[in-house]
């Protein structure tokens, strides 16, 4: 990035084609990041203007109007008070849907009174000849007083023209407002507010004052001022309703001129779509058909891959052993690194696969009518039918589910939801979920032709959806929170997605999943690799002990060895560490062994079978989940003299896998979307007390 | 007098001028102005949200909002 560089927003309503041009515009050369101190996903990326210009194209969240309703589009508002050089835009680029052109021109009206130089683009005008309509473009410039450009991203029509002007409006002169609010409304009173401050434009005073949101540049005096106009609530009301009105007027009248629209020649695929799709029974029949696809999915199509990378990295590991000298980096990069790294990248098929389709639902509208069919169901529980949204999402990873639930407006609602996230059954808990169905389910038919293990792991997906709707209705009815719940969903035209979107859609959530959690989860890795290689005396003497130990001389070499490494486990700070919770969970059914495991897995639940591997002295970098298996199938519990892991605390461990809140990146994500400790503090120790009581229940049952 | 809430699926009604102050501003700026042409098109299973078309935006809305938007009827 050089200092040249053309800084552009780019702005636009949701569904006008906003992504399809940035992804047009910057091709590969994106990023992802967070805007400064909030979590809000800031995609920017670099697209070549001409041979000497570039420019720095941000994304900002689709949005109606600059007054916002959600977290997601108070980023636009801020994005566009900002005075700093650094971050404030140069030129604003305004995506427009063709057909739905007046509302879009709304925005486009706010946006040009800040002024700031602006290009409109108005998309999609490959269908304007099949839906009857015409624009009078020269005409359209002139009243609009910008440069418009028709462009349809999909087709990659008109992408150079955006690109020259750009280059034309940046150079040009300061803009001019579109609407000028103040003599139409109450002269006076703008008049006033226009005295404020030289600095802002009139509109970004009238902005500052109605959103109440100030930008740091401000002086202490200035808002004061602004400040006393709050002091009219009602007032503020009406002119923001009155402001609306005249821009719509305004609209018109240049609409009238420039933009014709042929009704007859309008086609209605979208009515008979939504025949289907909204209809009481085949509607929600649909929607429950395509969940069953995409869990099938998941499960098939990721266990190839997902098996791939275990074994690629096991291989790497050993690679890793014989190519280095034996020492503390060498055991550091096989035993903490490698499976550390290769823990966080075997999940990535399965959340690819996930959100993969939540892409194609996104993009070809259809989220949108499920969004629709479920909100009454989901008001009950004190949600709103965009919270299905990250239930669904939930089930690959709950980070990036709780990022999605910004564009529910309603605060309680919106907590709520983040709350409960955590309860459905991501991909996290699955191989702890496997290994242990696996030691205490028998692999038979029932029925002929259902799998009892697999009817088991749907159980227990169906415990995590069904513990998230009760935790809803439970916090619902407790949660004394007043928030204003105020829904409207716009419901676009169904479309052919496009597979460009869909790739980088798909890419920069897996991405967003792997720099995220990925980080937090080799963090742990090595720390876990520390504390279960490191130990007070009694460790350091462990191998001398166990040789010197007279019922050890018959051992041969191998079954010596893994004495000796269980020997140094028990003695090591994760042992005591297990040994000193073990009085807790002896209720549960668990040895300081599941302890060990319980500890580490607090931090990212997939630990667990790694570090049952590590307990049970399989070598670390053998990840074979059948041999773990075998070692657990054989363990003793040596007060009783049978199977460690018995029905009883098999099923106890599964159900507190399914209950306890065993993610720190999720926890961490919870304290940025709530600004707050109090909510993962509330999330952790309300889900670790339900785990613990259950898990009591039923191993006290079972056993 | 009627409100969008009370319209059959497929009928007509304009919004009338004094629901202005009822009209959350999240709704006028999508399109929901008054004089506007509304049409209702789809009516959740649950008899909520309501699923409208409004001066050429498709939109949702709960039944709660809807039925304080007042309208005209349009004679067909």
């Amino acid at each position: 990035m050089s200092k040249n560089d053309i800084k552009v927003a780019l702005i636009g309503n949701p569904n006008t084609g906003k992504t399809s041009l940035f992804n047009q515009l910057t091709g590969l050369n994106q990023k992802v990041g967070n805007y400064p101190g909030v979590t809000v996903d800031k995609k920017q990326g670099i697209s070549k203007l001409s041979a000497t210009q570039n420019a720095i194209i941000t994304d900002l969240p689709g949005t109606y109007s600059i007054n916002p309703t959600s977290l997601d589009e108070s980023i636009v508002l801020k994005t566009l008070l900002k005075k700093d050089i650094k971050e404030s835009p140069d030129v604003i680029l305004v995506v427009a849907d063709v057909e739905n052109l007046k509302r879009n021109l709304l925005l486009f009206s706010q946006i040009k009174d800040l002024e700031i130089p602006t290009v409109l683009a108005i998309n999609m005008v490959d269908q304007m000849n099949k839906k009857g309509i015409s624009i009078d473009l020269s005409l359209l410039q002139k009243e609009l007083n910008t440069e418009v450009v028709l462009i349809s991203a999909r087709k990659n029509q008109g992408i150079n023209d955006v690109k020259e002007a750009i280059i034309r409006c940046h150079v040009a002169a300061k803009a001019s407002p579109l609407c000028g609010i103040n003599s139409k409304i109450d002269p006076d009173y703008f008049q006033k507010l226009k005295e404020i401050s030289p600095n802002y434009s009139l509109y970004e005073l009238w902005l500052m004052v109605t959103q109440n949101n100030y930008p740091d540049s401000i002086t202490k005096e200035e808002k004061e001022k602004l400040l006393a106009f709050k002091q009219d609530v009602s007032k503020l009301k009406k002119y923001q309703h009155k402001e609306t009105i005249y821009r719509y007027q305004e609209i018109n009248k240049i609409l009238k001129k420039t933009y014709i629209v042929d009704k007859t020649k309008a086609t209605d695929v979208r009515s008979k779509l939504d025949k289907i799709f909204t209809h009481k029974i085949f509607g929600y029949f649909f929607f429950f058909m395509i969940l069953l696809v995409i869990f099938q999915s998941i499960f098939d199509w990721a266990t190839l891959p997902m098996d791939l990378i275990d074994t690629t990295f096991a291989e790497l590991s050993d690679f890793a052993r014989d190519r280095f000298q034996p020492g503390l980096l060498t055991d550091l990069l096989v035993e903490g690194i490698i499976p550390g790294i290769g823990g966080v990248l075997i999940f990535i098929p399965q959340i690819a696969i996930l959100f993969l389709f939540i892409a194609i639902l996104e993009e070809t509208g259809y989220m949108s009518r499920v969004v629709f069919l479920m909100d009454k169901i989901m008001r009950r529980f004190g949600m709103n039918g965009k919270s299905i949204i990250p239930l669904i999402s939930g089930t690959a990873c709950a980070i990036p589910a709780i990022m999605a639930t910004r564009t529910i407006s309603s605060w309680k609602e919106r907590l709520i939801t983040i709350l409960v996230t955590p309860f459905t059954t991501c991909s996290a808990r699955l191989p702890v979920y496997a290994i242990l169905i696996a030691l205490i389910i028998p692999d038979i038919k029932i029925l002929g032709f259902l799998n009892l293990q697999g009817l088991v792991l749907l159980l227990l997906y169906a415990l995590g959806f069904g513990m998230a709707i009760l935790g809803a209705y439970i916090l619902h009815k407790t949660l004394k929170i007043q928030s204003k719940s105020f829904f409207v969903v716009e419901m676009p035209n169904y479309k052919i997605p496009s597979i460009k979107n869909v790739f980088f859609d798909v890419l920069e959530k897996t991405k967003a999943f792997v720099f995220g959690a990925g980080k937090i989860i080799l963090a742990l890795s090595i720390v876990l690799w520390f504390l279960a290689s490191n130990g007070p005396k009694s460790y350091t003497n462990a191998t001398k002990n166990v040789l010197e130990n007279v019922e050890n001389q018959n051992l041969s070499q191998d079954e010596l060895n893994q004495r000796i490494a269980s020997v140094k486990l028990e003695n090591s700070y994760i042992g005591i560490m297990g040994k000193s919770i073990e009085p807790a969970i002896r209720p549960l059914g668990y040895d300081w062994k599941i302890g060990i495991a319980l500890i580490t897995s607090f931090a990212a639940r997939e630990v667990f079978v790694g570090t049952l591997a590590t307990i049970y002295s399989v070598e670390a970098d053998d990840e074979n989940t059948a041999t773990i298996k075998e070692k657990m199938r054989s363990e003793i519990n040596p007060a009783t003299g049978e199977k460690r892991f018995n029905f009883a605390v098999g099923m106890s461990l599964l159900i507190f896998y399914a209950f306890a809140m065993q993610c720190m990146a999720t926890l961490a994500i919870v304290k940025r979307e709530t600004k707050t400790w109090k909510w993962p503090l509330i999330q952790f120790f309300g889900m670790g007390l339900l785990a613990y009581v259950s898990s009591l229940i039923v191993y006290q049952i079972l056993s | 007098m009627s409100t969008i809430a009370s319209l059959h699926i497929g009928e007509l009604g304009y919004i009338s001028e004094e629901s202005l102050d009822f009209i959350p501003l999240k709704l006028l700026e999508m399109g929901c102005l008054p004089g506007a042409e509304v049409q209702l098109i789809q009516i959740a299973p649950l008899k909520d949200p309501l699923y409208i078309c409004v001066n050429g935006s498709h939109l949702a809305i709960r039944k709660e909002t809807a039925s304080q938007i007042k309208i005209l009827k349009a004679n067909l």
